[in-house]
């Protein structure tokens, strides 16, 4: 009979499983509609979520057998993950009461992926990692199929899992060759058999490559990306909005940590995998956005070569390179949430639009939401002094250091394709003639802007270095620091 | 591992006896009895439908709901039984930990009863 | 006598698993799956795992099987139209299946553990003789593995929200039998006492 684990570093995980539930049920007895109140009090979980991490998270500490793990890597990762999905429900919220569509389950379900999110960063072995995907993704994929009477977004749900379901056979397959060939699939245990191990059996390398393609998939890199335009054009767009940060940065700290805990001896084995996928994202992120005329797709190509320049990060493979990935990630989120607002927000004639054409002229309608969208495109495309120059520049600099010349030029040439695109949304928002006037944010989207807005356009100022900091300290953990 | 199968053993019999029967069935139909068909013999009798028009049916999606649902609480049962067979030796934490499992699956029943997906109208 | 078991059922399920691939009418297709399970089942008993192989039995063609037959009806897909791009995907099929047995040939063929990992290793399987293979299962899982299986009550959960919330639907117009407003009923409601006279009618 063995003894009660300590529960004390899965607090967070265990109080937001509770609050779930919780709001389940407050949900299905109210009698009225009771979507807003069960959002507020999801944003709350989502809020006391957080403190418990960084009360309890801080230093490296593994429980339940072995099985998960809490460090600083994993409480900033974490707090990346409750933050974006607070500030895409504070709009989702919103913008289901005005379409109608509200149903207090929609609460219910982030709440589970969210938990899901946080049990695959505190993952600590192979098992639990594939639970704790299994659990996001089966949230997520309702969540994508919301609408269930729009077909598109039946559609988008439908194509999101049988491929979701292909990526988990591609892991299981991956997980269990390593399993087979090492005895393990605790991470601790695989590092300790790795270490400065000269040769290695292929049945682990074959395994290693089956893990980063499942794991590639769920960051949407090439070429494992053919779901993302198709499933961010279909679902509901705040429902696009909350896919586009939360499951994101959850899945690429997961494969930051699979990488670099149990196969960072392996560096030699994964690195030529890892820049492959990471030129070629880039490359498709840049290129394959320039044609595109509806803006969720355009995000969705976005998020692909963002997806590339983190991976660049992984690529390099030391703490500097992870750290540079945080950083990227935390100025990603303020720049997608910021254009999520907009994107949202567009809204003309009683009737939601999403092409790009539909935003001609919008300086001279909503100057104000115009000038926020302009500085998020900017701050894309990376021009200093907005924050997403600062992103670039951590990651291309790990890149220089580490000897990955070649990757960092393709990285700075991509940059300079993407930046066409997103300048020529500045140019449509500025210099075309005025469309259709869109009406009037909402308080909400708003907030939200404003917040996104403001961190993007003087992060150089005030939150640079803590957050540099930080990612640091987080990135150091990773490697025992 | 001989031993273990050989428990089966009476398993495999039967499965062959199984098969041997549902054969000989078949084959002594045919083999014993006399056929002489003809059209308005095997044609169906009356408002007797017909045995070989496609027997699929479009189904409601209710029937999916309920199955999906069955199948739910078919695992909580499957994860029932090792547990049953050690409790002894898990003790009260094996014991606490199986009843946290069924009150989250208590929680989905409560859920599911309230939203009325039981009814059938 | 073992050994010809296992052909038995190995050449059983390779057969039937071909059926369901081939087979004209997805009904058939489903049927034939089912026989699979069997078949798998059979050869989990053989490599000494029951409880997989009842699982097997109780969960894949107790229910699984059901909601595929189910899920089949539903769709109301005809084998013809279902049949066209076959041919076109058939190479693609092939070499999907071709790199797949390719890796699980070079899987057995190099068949190496990492010897440094023997010390690590997680949870060895006590032999069959020692203690039956669930109970081996029950010792680890509530306990060791808690953490496991508290998500796998939640991942449940979550399937089961998932299917409600995307099939349920109110209808409209449907007259219910409510128990308790019938028994709550006042009784004047229901009976009137009417004094009829003689030779008049009501």
């Amino acid at each position: 009979m063995s003894e009660l684990p300590n529960l004390i570093p899965a607090l967070p995980e265990i109080f937001l499983a509770l609050a779930g539930m919780a709001l389940l049920m407050l949900g299905v007895f109210r009698k009225r509609d009771a979507t807003r109140q069960v959002g507020h009090l999801a944003l709350a979980a989502f809020a006391a979520a957080a403190v418990l991490a960084l009360t309890f998270g801080g230093p490296r500490q593994v429980t339940f057998n072995g099985l998960f793990i809490t460090d600083a890597f994993a409480v900033f990762a974490k707090l990346m993950v409750f933050g974006a999905s607070a500030a895409t429900l504070i709009l989702a919220l919103k913008w289901m009461e005005q379409e109608n569509a509200a149903r207090f389950e929609f609460p219910v379900l982030v709440v589970f992926a969210v938990l899901g999110m946080c049990a695959m960063i505190s993952a600590n072995d192979f098992l639990s990692l594939y639970m704790g995907l299994e659990t996001q993704s089966l949230a997520l994929y309702l969540i994508a199929a919301y609408q269930r009477d729009a077909t598109r977004s039946t559609e988008a749900g439908l194509k999101y899992f049988v491929l979701g379901a292909l990526a988990s056979g591609l892991f299981l397959y991956g997980a269990s060759l390593i399993y087979g060939f090492t005895g393990t699939t605790n991470f601790d245990s695989l590092a300790q058999g790795f270490e400065g191990a000269e040769t290695v059996s292929p049945g682990v390398v074959v395994g290693l490559v089956f893990i980063i393609c499942a794991l590639a998939f769920k960051v949407s890199a090439v070429p494992f990306h053919m779901w993302t335009p198709d499933v961010y054009e279909g679902a509901p767009t705040p429902v696009t909005a909350f896919f586009s940060v939360a499951p994101k940065v959850a899945a690429l700290a997961l494969f930051l940590r699979v990488m670099s805990a149990p196969f960072g001896d392996l560096l030699a084995q994964w690195q030529q995998v890892i820049v492959a996928i990471s030129v070629a994202s880039m490359m498709l992120g840049g290129f394959a956005a320039i044609v595109q005329t509806n803006i969720k797709r355009l995000m969705a190509y976005s998020s692909i070569g963002h997806v590339g320049y983190a991976l660049v990060g992984l690529a390099v493979g030391s703490a500097e390179g992870i750290g540079g990935v945080l950083v990227y990630m935390t100025i990603y989120l303020f720049m997608n949430v910021g254009t999520f607002a907009v994107i949202l927000s567009m809204r003309a004639n009683g009737r939601l639009v999403e092409g790009i054409n539909d935003l001609s002229g919008l300086s001279k309608n909503r100057p104000v939401m115009a000038a926020a969208l302009a500085v998020m495109m900017f701050s894309m495309a990376g021009i200093p002094p907005f924050a997403g120059f600062f992103g670039k520049f951590f990651i291309f600099k790990a890149a220089v250091d580490a000897g990955l010349i070649p990757l960092a030029v393709v990285g700075v040439l991509t940059s300079v394709v993407a930046a066409f695109y997103y300048l020529r949304i500045v140019k449509i928002i500025y210099f075309d003639e005025a469309g259709d006037q869109f009406e009037p944010m909402t308080a909400q989207a708003r907030l939200v802007l404003g917040i996104a807005s403001v961190f993007v356009a003087v992060f150089f100022l005030f939150p640079l270095p803590q957050i540099v900091l930080a990612a640091d300290t987080a990135a150091k953990a990773l490697f025992g620091g | 591992m001989d031993e273990l199968l050989r428990e089966y053993l009476p398993i495999l019999v039967f499965i062959g006896v199984a098969l041997g029967m549902a054969g000989v069935m078949v084959v002594a139909s045919y083999v014993v009895a006399r056929q002489n068909p003809d059209t308005e013999k095997v044609s169906a009798y009356e408002c007797g439908f017909d045995p070989f028009d496609d027997a699929r049916a479009r189904f409601e999606v209710r029937f999916y709901l309920v199955s999906i649902l069955f199948i739910i609480f078919d695992l909580e049962a499957a994860f029932l039984f090792p547990w049953a067979v050690v409790l002894n030796r898990i003790g009260i934490f094996g014991l606490a930990s199986m009843l946290v499992f069924l009150g989250v699956l208590t929680v989905g029943f409560i859920y599911e009863w309230r939203k009325g997906a039981l009814e059938w109208e | 006598m073992t050994a010809f078991v296992f052909y038995l059922f190995a050449a059983l399920a390779i057969a039937s698993g071909a059926m369901v691939v081939t087979a004209r009418n997805p009904v058939h297709s489903v049927l034939f799956l089912i026989l699979t399970f069997f078949n798998v089942a059979g050869l989990f008993i053989l490599l000494g795992a029951e409880f997989v192989a009842m699982i097997m039995v109780i969960v894949y063609v107790g229910a699984v099987a059901v909601l595929f037959l189910f899920v089949v009806m539903m769709l109301d897909i005809h084998a013809v139209t279902l049949r066209e791009g076959f041919t076109k995907i058939l190479p693609v099929g092939a070499v999907v299946a071709l790199v797949l047995f390719v890796e699980l040939a070079l899987v057995f063929g190099t068949w190496l553990m990492a010897p440094d990992l023997d010390a690590v290793r997680g949870a060895p399987t006590p032999a069959v003789g020692e203690l039956s293979n669930t109970q081996a299962i029950g010792a680890v899982l509530y306990t060791d593995y808690v953490y496991l299986f508290q998500l796998a009550g939640i991942v449940l959960l979550v399937g089961m929200i998932g299917s409600i919330m995307l099939t349920l639907r109110a209808r409209v117009g449907v007259k219910r039998q409510n128990p308790r407003t019938q028994a709550n009923r006042p009784l004047e409601d229901c009976i009137e006492v009417k004094k009829v006279a003689t030779g008049k009618g009501v």
